[in-house]
């Protein structure tokens, strides 16, 4: 009886001690402050930030590559903890959230009648899917199936709607688009072109009536903040002033694909 | 030794005693990680070499701590000690030496530690070549070739069943039977394509 019990203890002590030793040989430096946040953070690996848990979300809060904000199950209470772990100085980013950019649907024309996989992306594996544009939204709503917070939804125009007050711009939706026409954009910029046409005037006119047909009337009215390129107007916020005249060009917009959120 | 002998080993290994898919270990790392492609490689990859590295400790401490001290019943726990130390000792070297990869492994590497898939292998290997009648050097070669190839069948049969999930992403599944309902439905019907290869017995 005595043997198996020594030898088993032995095994076990000198396998400990050598971890022990391992242990101090390989050490590598870690920044105390991960630990902090690490703890600070809810803890439930949920990995709605895009990371796989709560640990590597802290790595990335630390070395400024994720922002202060990204754990959105955590809320206020949390990000007050990791700024205050943190210091003083840290910038918090501006906020971002998804934008559908396309407002075809139902109104733009059907190419064939598809009747495979309700799912987008199946859809898009038959030349491009079923809509006549090919920069558009195919409908089947891959977006609002991904999205972990319930923030986006279909309008009755089959255009999948984000709701900004639960979006966090985890880009799961931006990933999901087989036509990327999600697209993760200031939510302080709250004018855009809702429409990534790039086909000639004619061509949008004949397949949907509220694409971009690169008209320019925004163009000359706006001052600068509108440029249309490749037969597609597009906001540029660096040249936007404050006296940029955003209502009127939202009016005049022949097909109405300027939006304000 | 001979050739007969190895190639029986690496057939027997690889497709008729298919960890997965014959004997039904590691189970929990094949439908938790085969969801894509890539982390089901990563984790087969370093499943095979913790495999293969425990066989030879595993072997080192059967013939030479075991069996003299004829406690050979121990063998189960004096296993687990030393898979569960050795994942953690590479945990620390890959720490300390490759921070990218031990990023990229991340979570699989701890959870090697508690894949019977290893501990499988090093049982299977201390019933099948650990014998008396078997010399020292032929049982160490066989045992190092057959825990390889058990880590390679893994790595097969992971390929296949992520290779098979990614394409099930796209397909119009019933709610109740989504992600691991299927997964299992699917591992059973591999199963059974895999019980074929019974047939081949040396």
């Amino acid at each position: 009886m005595l043997i198996p019990i020594l030898t088993m203890s032995i095994m076990g002590l000198l396998f400990g001690l050598g971890l022990a030793y391992a242990a101090k040989i390989f050490r590598v430096e870690i920044d105390p402050k991960i630990d902090m946040v690490t703890h600070a953070l809810p803890g439930a690996n949920c990995g709605a930030c895009g990371m796989p848990g709560c640990a590597s979300l802290a790595e990335a809060i630390v070395n400024g590559k994720s922002e202060v904000t990204s754990c959105a199950p955590g809320g206020q209470e949390v990000y007050d903890k990791i700024a205050q772990i943190l210091g003083a100085g840290i910038k918090v980013k501006k906020k971002k959230i998804a934008r559908v950019r396309c407002n075809g649907g139902k109104a733009s024309s059907d190419k064939y009648e598809y009747v495979g996989l309700k799912k987008c992306a199946g859809a898009n594996l038959l030349a491009g899917g079923n809509k006549e544009c090919r920069f558009g939204c195919l409908g089947f709503g891959d977006c609002v199936a991904v999205c972990p917070f319930g923030a986006i939804h279909l309008n009755e125009n089959n255009i999948p709607v984000v709701d900004g007050s639960k979006c966090t711009a985890c880009g799961k939706c931006v990933k999901a688009c087989p036509k990327k026409i999600i697209i993760l954009e200031y939510a302080e910029h709250e004018v855009y072109v809702k429409c990534l046409s790039h086909d000639k005037a004619l061509a949008v006119k004949s397949i949907c009536p509220v694409g971009c047909i690169g008209c320019k009337i925004c163009e000359k009215l706006s001052g600068g903040a509108f440029m249309v390129e490749n037969n597609l107007s597009k906001i540029d916020y660096t040249k936007a002033k404050p006296d940029t005249p955003w209502q009127t060009v939202i009016e005049k917009c022949p097909v109405k694909c300027i939006v304000k959120e | 030794m001979d050739l007969a002998m190895f190639l029986s080993v690496i057939i027997g290994a690889i497709f008729i005693n298919n960890f997965i898919l014959s004997k039904f270990l590691g189970l929990c790392s094949f439908i938790g990680i085969s969801k894509e492609t890539k982390p089901a490689l990563y984790m087969g990859v370093s499943v095979t070499f913790v495999i293969t590295c425990a066989s030879i400790i595993t072997w080192a401490i059967y013939n030479f701590i075991l069996v003299p001290c004829h406690i050979e019943y121990l063998r189960t726990i004096s296993f687990i000690l030393v898979i569960a130390s050795f994942v953690q000792f590479v945990e620390m070297v890959i720490k300390k030496f490759s921070q990218a990869l031990y990023r990229t492994l991340g979570i699989y590497l701890p959870l090697i530690t508690v894949n019977c898939a290893v501990l499988g292998a090093a049982v299977l290997n201390s019933e099948m070549f650990f014998k008396p009648g078997i010399s020292t050097l032929t049982s160490f070669t066989l045992s190092v070739l057959q825990g390889f190839c058990v880590g390679l069948g893994y790595i097969l049969v992971m390929l296949f069943m992520s290779g098979i999930r990614e394409r099930l992403e796209l397909c119009d599944v019933p709610k109740s039977f989504k992600d691991a309902p299927i997964s299992f439905i699917i591992a059973s019907l591999m199963s059974m394509a895999f019980m074929g290869f019974s047939g081949f017995r040396f």
